[in-house]
């Protein structure tokens, strides 16, 4: 009993880390331009496909490819950023959401017309695979990387909204948007940076995803959903909620799925529904 | 001013009537695709009864199939276990998933943006997954079979679609009337008060948030009465009825359309209908491209939508 619970609680940390990745910079530039981007699982699908290309097309590394799954994705949505998304600011959630929409049903064609259909794997090192075992508790290497790798992003992230005068630029943006522009902060440019970083996370977290689901053309919609429960139920612009929300929400999906097979999905709407009703604003949202 | 506008706009004007004798033209000019005119009328009434909440009361809703789905389902187990007269079936059906929306109303009028996109979301998600778990009752993933409904009022449901598309064309022309009814009523005009300024109208002493409700009732109810009809023309239900996809899809078609004018739905119906069955072909995923591109295109440059524009450009000239 207490293995299995520590194995679910181990494997759910591991895919909250993914979620987290996917998640963290839609979080943050939803909370400082108010910007409804459902596209986003798009640019952690740009991600995961340059990572495969590179990997199993021209033979790279593993590791080495997904550096360049950042720079793909934080490249894409720097593009799109500058020409389509900053002429909707002023629109209404329903076009942004409609916008983003279109967006997403493009990529996923564009992606099935390049590279068809079906599921893609990688080949990750041989130190990547296997497990280890600690206490009677078997733990995937893969797995144990993810963390590493999430919590080294986490720590990177909130040293670098906390400790850089970028980063308080970017904070006072998300606080009030308004205040921030009379003190001469150039917002415009702030969000463009990080609407770019949050792009290229997501595109990290794609190429690591790819291991553990399989990759293909649906993902935009697929893990939009669990996105959208994360940034929702973790608080705009949060970046401890975000990492909150992504944790109990990995944790709970892998205990539903290990303990209650037959409800499905259903644990994680119900959860979601409950948290939201509770509190729209999500569990650290300020507004 | 708007009041004298709104009495005028109750009259039906030539150009509608237009359009309705133009509904009956499929029987005469293309028999072969009556069965796609039935689903084109089908999911036009789905998209009349979002915009009764999204174009007139101003609710975002990404869950819209749930009502669709527990229309569809009712009618599906009436047929399967009771009776197969269909009338009475979609009276129930409409109930069911009045009740239903009734329920999820009391939640949803309460909030706004990113939280109410959710909620509605998760609404769908939560009703779409509870009746996948549910498949002693519901089919499961295989759907709901093992019925026929043999026909409407005498007229039988033949391989030539006739009878289907005259139900379906009956069933959206009088809901349509019920909508136009309720939307040039002072009723009406509250939900759209409500719309422009969520915060003068209470001030002004009017029950928004019951207004509200009643409105998202009243569409669910439209909704169910759509997905009961799928049901009877089609004589199976499948759990797409309640997916994502269907919400998305009316969402679309609804805004393809233009919300907030009675016949952006219609409008956005034919022609998404239309199309799809011409350019979807062997694969699927091509054609959400350029509904993708389509999507697009309305929000840069349409943002009213078809409707809107053909509107606007009447208007220039003078």
């Amino acid at each position: 009993m207490f293995a299995s619970l520590a194995g679910v609680l181990f494997d759910g940390f591991a895919y909250g880390m993914l979620l987290f990745l996917l998640s963290v910079g839609l979080s943050v530039t939803l909370g400082m331009m108010n910007f409804v981007n459902l596209a986003h699982c798009s640019f952690a699908m740009v991600g995961a496909y340059a990572a495969f290309s590179l990997a199993a097309r021209h033979g790279w590394p593993f590791l080495a490819t997904l550096p360049m799954a950042f720079i793909a994705a934080a490249l894409i949505s720097l593009v799109l950023e500058r020409t389509l998304y900053r002429r909707l600011y002023r629109a209404t959630d329903l076009d942004q959401c409609l916008f983003t929409i279109g967006i997403v049903f493009i990529s996923i064609a564009v992606y099935a017309w390049f590279y068809t259909t079906e599921q893609q794997s990688v080949q990750v090192p041989d130190w990547l695979k296997g497990s280890q075992h600690v206490g009677g508790i078997t733990l995937a290497n893969y797995r144990i990387f993810l963390i590493v790798v999430g919590l080294a992003i986490t720590g990177a992230l909130i040293y670098f909204l906390e400790r850089t005068r970028f980063g308080a630029q970017v904070r006072a943006a998300v606080d009030n948007q308004r205040m921030a522009r009379g003190l001469g902060i150039d917002v415009d440019r702030a969000f463009m940076f990080t609407f770019a970083l949050g792009g290229g996370l997501a595109g990290l977290g794609g190429a690591l995803s790819i291991q553990m689901v399989g990759l293909d053309p649906t993902f935009a919609l697929a893990y939009l959903v669990y996105v959208l429960i994360v940034v929702a139920v973790g608080g705009l612009g949060s970046i401890g909620g975000s990492f909150a929300a992504a944790v109990v929400l990995g944790i709970s999906d892998m205990a539903g799925k290990y303990y209650f097979p037959w409800l499905g999905a259903f644990l994680i709407y119900l959860v979601m529904v409950a948290l939201l009703m509770w509190r729209p604003a999500g569990l650290f949202g300020k507004r | 001013m708007e009041n004298a506008n709104h009495l005028a706009n109750a009259k039906f004007s030539p150009l509608e009537y237009a359009f309705w004798a133009c509904t009956l033209l499929p029987f005469l000019v293309t028999p072969n695709y009556l069965s796609l005119a039935s689903q084109i009328a089908i999911t036009a009434l789905f998209a009349l009864s979002l915009d009764l909440i999204l174009g007139y009361a101003g609710i975002v809703s990404l869950g819209h199939a749930a009502f669709f789905g527990a229309g569809a389902y009712t009618a599906g187990l009436i047929a399967k276990h009771y009776w197969t007269e269909p009338i009475s079936a979609l009276f129930i059906a409409g109930a069911t998933a009045g009740l239903v929306g009734y329920a999820l109303s009391h939640i949803v009028v309460r909030f706004r943006h990113l939280a109410l996109i959710m909620l509605t979301l998760g609404f769908g998600l939560l009703l779409a997954e509870a009746a996948n778990s549910a498949s002693a009752l519901t089919g499961g993933a295989d759907g709901l079979q093992g019925f026929r409904v043999p026909g409407v009022l005498g007229f039988t449901f033949d391989m030539f679609g006739r009878a289907a598309y005259a139900y379906a064309l009956g069933v959206l022309f009088v809901s349509f009337l019920v909508a136009r009814r309720v939307i040039h009523s002072p009723f009406g005009l509250a939900l759209r008060g409500i719309r422009e300024n969520p915060l003068r109208m209470p001030a002004i002493g009017a029950p928004s948030l019951a207004h509200l409700r009643k409105a998202y009732t009243i569409a669910a109810v439209m909704a169910g009465i759509a997905g009961a009809v799928l049901t009877h023309t089609t004589s199976t239900v499948s759990l797409e009825t309640l997916s994502f996809g269907r919400s998305a899809d009316v969402l679309v078609i609804l805004i393809l359309g233009g919300a907030g004018r009675l016949y952006g739905g219609i409008v956005g119906a034919i022609i998404y209908m239309v199309a799809r069955d011409q350019f979807s072909g062997a694969n699927p995923q091509y054609w959400y491209f350029w509904i993708g591109l389509l999507l697009v295109a309305v929000v840069m440059f349409l943002p009213n939508g078809i409707l809107g524009g053909l509107s606007a450009l009447r208007k220039k000239p003078q």
